[in-house]
C-alpha cells in the first residue's frame, strides 16, 4: 500500500514538473493559464493523498484552500484581467524557448543535486519529491526571467508558490496553518495589486511590455 | 552640586531656544531679550564650572535617550576647566550676538536662536558625557546644529556648498571616534567611560585607539591635512557663530583628544607624542603661512584658527612625550600651557570673529582689499580688535604671550630626554614655534593694518557706522578676558593645577604660587616673567620717550602726512594691498601653495591682474578620493538597469550562489 501511494505521488509530482516545463514553453497567456490551474489541481490531489496516509487533517484544510485559491479564484481572476486587457495571445518571449528548456533541465539537475542531502535526513513519505519541487520553483523563476510581457510573468509568480507550497508538503507535511493561511492571503493581495499594476503600466505605455519601464530608470 | 546647577543652565539654554522658535519673526524680542539671556546663563556657567574645578569628580544618571541606556554625565577638573571656556567664551558672543542678527538674513531670528543656543548646550553635554552613547548623540547634535548655523545664510550656493564640506568632515570624523570608543571598551559591551578607564590595552589596541581618536578629534579640529573644511565654513558662518565654531568647538575635539589620551588610555606611547608633535608643527605652519597671504579677513582668521589648533596640538604631543617618559612636572608644564592656550584663543579668536562681524555689517565688505582706514569711522571696533590682534600675535602683556612663553619653556627642557634622537630633533620644533609665532605676528598686522589703517579704500566705507551698544558689551568683555589672562597668569596656573593633576601627576601651582608678580614655572634662575612689571616698563619708557621728546626736541606740535616720499598727491591705491603685504610669503613659502596667476599683457585694453592661491592637499588628497568615490559610485550605479528581468536575474543568480554555498 504504501509503496504504491508513493508512487503515486512521486507521479503527480513528475506531472508537476512537466506542468512546469509546458508553461516555460508556452507562448500563449491563455494557455498558460489553464496549466497553471492544472498546477493547481494537481497540488491538490498531491497534499490530500499525503493528508489521506500520513493522517494529517490539516493537509486537507489545506487542500481545499489550494482548491479554491490556486484552482477557482486566481484563474478567474486572471482571465478576467486578459479579457479586460485583451492580451489573449501574446507572444513574446526574451530567449527563445529551446534555450530556455535547456538551461531548465541544467536547473532540474541542480536541484536535485540540492535535495539530495536533505532528502536523506528527511523521513517523509513524499521525501524523493524535493527534487522535483525545488526544481519547480527555479523553473518558474525563471520564466519570469525569460518573460517580457507583464501577465506571464504574474503567472510566473504564482506558480513559484506553488512550488514552494509543493516542497513544503514533501519535506515535513507542510507548514504550520497559521502561515499558509497567510501565505494564501498574500498571494490573493499579491495578485490584485499586480492586476492594479497591470492597468497602470497599460494606461502609461499602451502596452503591457515590462521594457517600457525602463524609461523609468534615472540617468 | 555644581553639576545639577549646569545641568540646570543647559535646560535654560534649550528653554530660551524653544523660547525663540515661539517668538519666530520677531527680531527684537529675540536679540534683546533671549540672547542677552543666553549670555548671563553662560556667565553662570562660568561660575558654576570655577566652583566645581577643585570639588572631587560627580557624577548623575540621566534616564534619557534609549531605555536601559541611559546618559551619564561626569563632572571632572577637565571638564569643569573647559566648561569655564566655554561659559566665559560664549557670554561675550551672545552679548555681541543680541546686536548682531538683523533682519533677512536666511534663516529666521527665532530659528537661528534655537540653532544657536542648542549648539553651546551640546558642547556642555559633550565635555560632561560619561559614556560613549551621551558622548555620540551630543557631538552630532553639536555638528548638526553647528551645520544649520553655518548654513543661515542658505541662499547663496557657496554657503550651501561650503555646509556640505562641513558636515561631510564632522561625520567622517565620528565615525573615528565612535570605532576609537568601540576598541576602547575593550570587548566588554559597556561603553561608560568608567569602564574604559578600568581597561588596560595592548599597546596594538590602545595605539589603534589613539590613532582613531586623533582622526576623529582631528578631523573636528582641523589638524592638518584634515583642515580643509575650516576656511570654507568660517566664512560661510555669520560671525558670532564663527566665534563660536572658531573659539569654542574647536576646544571639545582638543578636549576629546586629552581625555582620551591621557584620562581614557592613561599612559601616552612615547610615539604618539612624536606624531602629534609632528601634525602640530606642521598645522601650525601651514596655517599661518596660509593665513599670511588670505585677502578674505574671516578666511585668514580660519586659517589662524588651524595655526593655534597646531600649537594646541604640538603642546598636546610634548606632553605626552614628557608623561611617556615619567618626566610628569615637564609634562604639566607643557599641559598648563596647551590649557592656557585653550582659554586665551577661545577669547582672541572669537573677539576677532565678531570684530570681522561689526565690520561685515558696517560696510558689507569681506574682502580685504576694499578696506582701510575704518579706525576713524569705527574707533570702538579698532581699538578692540587691536587688543584681540595683538593677543593673537602673542605680545607681552596681554592673553596671548603667556602660553606661548610657557610652550618655549617646556621646549627648552625636552634635553632631558632619554631619547637622544628626540634631543636633536626637538631643538627644530622649537624653532619652528618661533617662527610660527613671528609669522603670526606678521599676519595680525596684515589683519589690523589693511582693515583699519590707512585710507579707505573705497567710497562707501565713509559711511560706516561704530559698533552698537550690544556689540561693544560683548567686545569689551572679551578683551577684558584677553586682559585678564594676560596680566593675572600666576592664579589662572594656579587653577590649572586641579587640571593637570589628575592627568599627569604633577601641577606647576606650588610652583608658581609663591610670587603673585612673578612667573616662576620651574625655578627662578631659569626663567621669570612679570606681566605687570612689564606693562609698567612699557608705559615707563613711552611716557619717558615722549616727556623727553618734549623736552630735547622743540616740543611744538606739527601736523603733516606721514611716509608721503616727498610725493605730493596720495591716494587709496597707492597704498599697500593684501596681497601685497602676503607677497613676500608667498614666495618664500611658494611650496605650499598651488598659485595660479594671470598677468596682463602690457597691451591690453582693460588689464586684469588675477590670482588664486590654492591648497596642495585639495589637489593631491581630497579631489582624488573625491573622484574615486564617484567612480565607485558610478560602477554600483550599472547595476540599474531598469529592466525587471535583469533585477529577476540578479535575484535568481543570487538564490543559485546561496543555495551553492549552503549545499557546500
Amino acid at each position: 500500500m504504501s509503496a504504491f501511494i508513493t508512487q503515486f505521488i512521486n507521479l503527480l509530482a513528475a506531472i508537476l514538473l512537466m506542468l512546469a516545463f509546458a508553461m516555460l514553453s508556452q507562448r500563449r497567456i491563455l494557455s498558460l493559464i489553464y496549466l497553471y490551474t492544472l498546477q493547481g489541481a494537481t497540488l491538490v490531489a498531491a497534499t490530500a493523498i499525503v493528508g489521506f496516509v500520513t493522517h494529517q487533517p490539516h493537509l486537507y484544510f489545506s487542500a481545499a484552500i489550494t482548491l479554491v485559491l490556486k484552482v477557482l479564484l486566481i484563474p478567474m481572476l486572471l482571465h478576467r484581467v486578459i479579457d479586460r486587457l485583451n492580451v489573449r495571445w501574446d507572444v513574446e518571449t526574451l530567449i527563445n524557448i529551446p534555450t530556455t528548456m535547456l538551461m531548465g533541465i541544467v536547473l532540474v539537475m541542480f536541484s536535485f543535486y540540492l535535495a539530495q542531502p536533505i532528502s536523506q535526513m528527511s523521513a517523509t513519505i513524499a521525501r524523493g519529491t524535493l527534487g522535483i519541487a525545488l526544481a519547480c520553483v527555479l523553473l518558474s523563476f525563471m520564466m519570469m526571467i525569460t518573460r517580457s510581457k507583464a501577465v506571464p510573468q504574474v503567472i510566473g509568480f504564482l506558480s513559484m508558490e506553488n512550488g514552494l507550497f509543493f516542497a513544503a508538503t514533501a519535506a515535513t507535511y507542510g507548514m504550520p496553518m497559521v502561515v499558509e493561511l497567510g501565505i494564501a492571503l498574500d498571494v490573493l493581495v499579491g495578485i490584485l495589486i499586480l492586476g492594479v499594476f497591470m492597468f497602470h503600466i497599460r494606461e502609461q505605455f499602451d502596452s503591457l511590455d515590462i521594457r517600457h519601464l525602463e524609461k523609468l530608470k534615472e540617468d | 552640586m555644581p553639576l545639577d546647577w549646569i545641568l540646570m543652565l543647559v535646560l535654560a539654554w534649550l528653554l530660551i531656544g524653544s523660547a525663540g522658535v515661539l517668538a519666530l519673526r520677531r527680531l527684537t524680542l529675540v536679540a534683546r531679550l533671549l540672547f542677552p539671556a543666553g549670555g548671563l546663563v553662560g556667565l553662570l556657567l562660568l561660575v558654576a564650572a570655577a566652583l566645581a574645578l577643585r570639588e572631587a569628580p560627580a557624577s548623575a544618571v540621566l534616564p534619557l535617550g534609549l531605555p536601559s541606556l541611559p546618559f551619564h554625565f561626569r563632572l571632572d577638573s577637565l571638564a569643569a576647566f573647559f566648561l569655564m571656556v566655554i561659559g566665559a567664551a560664549s557670554t561675550g558672543i551672545s552679548f555681541f550676538a543680541a546686536g548682531y542678527f538683523r533682519r533677512g538674513e536666511g534663516t529666521p531670528p527665532g530659528l537661528l536662536c534655537l540653532e544657536y543656543h542648542v549648539f553651546l548646550a551640546s558642547m556642555v553635554l559633550v565635555v560632561l558625557a560619561d559614556d560613549a552613547y551621551a558622548f555620540m548623540v551630543m557631538w552630532e547634535t553639536m555638528a548638526l546644529s553647528s551645520f544649520f548655523l553655518v548654513i543661515a545664510n542658505h541662499r547663496l550656493p557657496e554657503i550651501r556648498r561650503a555646509g556640505y564640506l562641513y558636515l561631510l568632515m564632522a561625520h567622517i570624523g565620528a565615525i573615528g571616534i565612535l570605532l576609537c570608543f568601540g576598541v576602547l571598551q575593550a570587548n566588554t559591551g559597556d561603553y561608560t567611560f568608567a569602564n574604559m578607564r578600568a581597561q588596560h590595552l595592548s599597546p596594538f589596541w590602545a595605539s589603534l585607539a589613539f590613532l582613531l581618536a586623533l582622526f576623529g578629534f582631528g578631523a573636528k579640529a582641523g589638524i592638518v591635512p584634515l583642515h580643509v573644511w575650516l576656511p570654507e565654513a568660517h566664512p560661510a558662518a555669520p560671525s558670532p557663530v564663527s566665534a563660536l565654531m572658531s573659539g569654542i568647538m574647536l576646544k571639545t575635539a582638543i578636549y576629546g583628544l586629552l581625555r582620551v589620551t591621557f584620562d581614557l588610555l592613561h599612559t601616552p606611547l612615547w610615539w604618539w607624542g612624536v606624531l602629534l608633535l609632528g601634525l602640530g608643527l606642521l598645522s601650525a605652519l601651514y596655517g599661518v603661512v596660509f593665513a599670511a597671504v588670505q585677502v578674505d579677513m574671516k578666511r585668514l582668521l580660519a586659517y589662524s584658527s588651524i595655526e593655534n589648533i597646531g600649537l594646541l596640538v604640538a603642546g598636546i604631543g610634548l606632553a605626552a612625550l614628557f608623561a611617556a617618559y615619567g618626566m610628569h612636572p615637564m609634562a604639566a608644564l607643557a599641559l598648563t600651557a596647551v590649557l592656557y592656550h585653550s582659554v586665551s584663543h577661545a577669547f582672541f579668536k572669537s573677539l576677532l570673529f565678531v570684530a570681522t562681524g561689526s565690520v561685515l555689517h558696517a560696510t558689507r565688505e569681506r574682502s580685504l582689499g576694499k578696506l582701510g582706514g575704518l579706525i576713524r569711522f569705527m574707533p570702538w571696533v579698532a581699538w578692540m580688535t587691536l587688543i584681540g590682534a595683538l593677543t593673537s600675535a602673542g605680545l607681552p602683556p596681554l592673553g596671548g604671550f603667556v602660553p606661548e612663553w610657557l610652550l618655549l619653556q617646556s621646549f627648552l627642557f625636552t634635553p632631558g630626554l632619554p631619547n637622544a634622537f628626540l634631543n636633536m630633533l626637538v631643538p627644530v620644533a622649537a624653532a619652528l614655534i618661533a617662527l610660527v609665532a613671528a609669522l603670526a605676528g606678521y599676519t595680525m598686522v596684515k589683519f589690523f593694518g589693511v582693515i583699519f589703517l590707512g585710507q579707505p579704500r573705497e567710497e562707501k566705507l565713509s559711511q560706516a557706522h561704530d559698533a552698537g551698544f550690544w556689540e561693544r558689551l560683548g567686545m569689551l568683555w572679551l578683551v577684558s578676558g584677553c586682559v585678564a589672562l594676560g596680566l593675572f597668569p600666576v592664579p589662572v596656573i594656579t587653577l590649572l593645577d586641579a587640571v593637570t593633576r589628575p592627568l599627569v601627576g604633577a601641577g606647576l601651582g606650588a610652583a608658581v604660587s609663591g610670587s603673585q608678580w612673578l612667573l616662576i614655572p620651574v625655578s627662578l634662575e631659569r626663567a621669570s616673567y612679570g606681566p605687570a612689571l612689564f606693562l609698567l616698563g612699557v608705559a615707563v619708557s613711552l611716557a619717558l620717550a615722549f616727556a623727553l621728546v618734549r623736552a630735547f626736541y622743540h616740543g611744538r606740535l606739527r601736523r603733516a602726512p606721514p611716509w608721503d616720499c616727498g610725493y605730493p598727491w596720495q591716494n587709496p591705491r597707492m597704498q599697500d594691498t593684501a596681497e601685497g603685504f602676503g607677497q613676500p610669503i608667498r614666495e618664500i613659502f611658494s611650496p605650499f601653495f598651488r598659485i595660479e596667476r594671470s598677468l596682463p599683457t602690457p597691451f591690453d585694453a582693460q588689464p586684469h591682474y588675477r590670482v588664486s592661491v590654492g591648497d596642495h592637499f585639495w589637489h593631491w588628497l581630497y579631489l582624488p578620493v573625491a573622484r574615486l568615490v564617484e567612480r565607485l559610485a558610478r560602477l554600483i550605479g550599472l547595476l540599474q538597469r531598469g529592466r525587471i528581468a535583469i533585477y529577476l536575474l540578479y535575484s535568481f543568480v543570487t538564490l543559485i550562489a546561496v543555495l551553492m554555498v549552503v549545499k557546500r
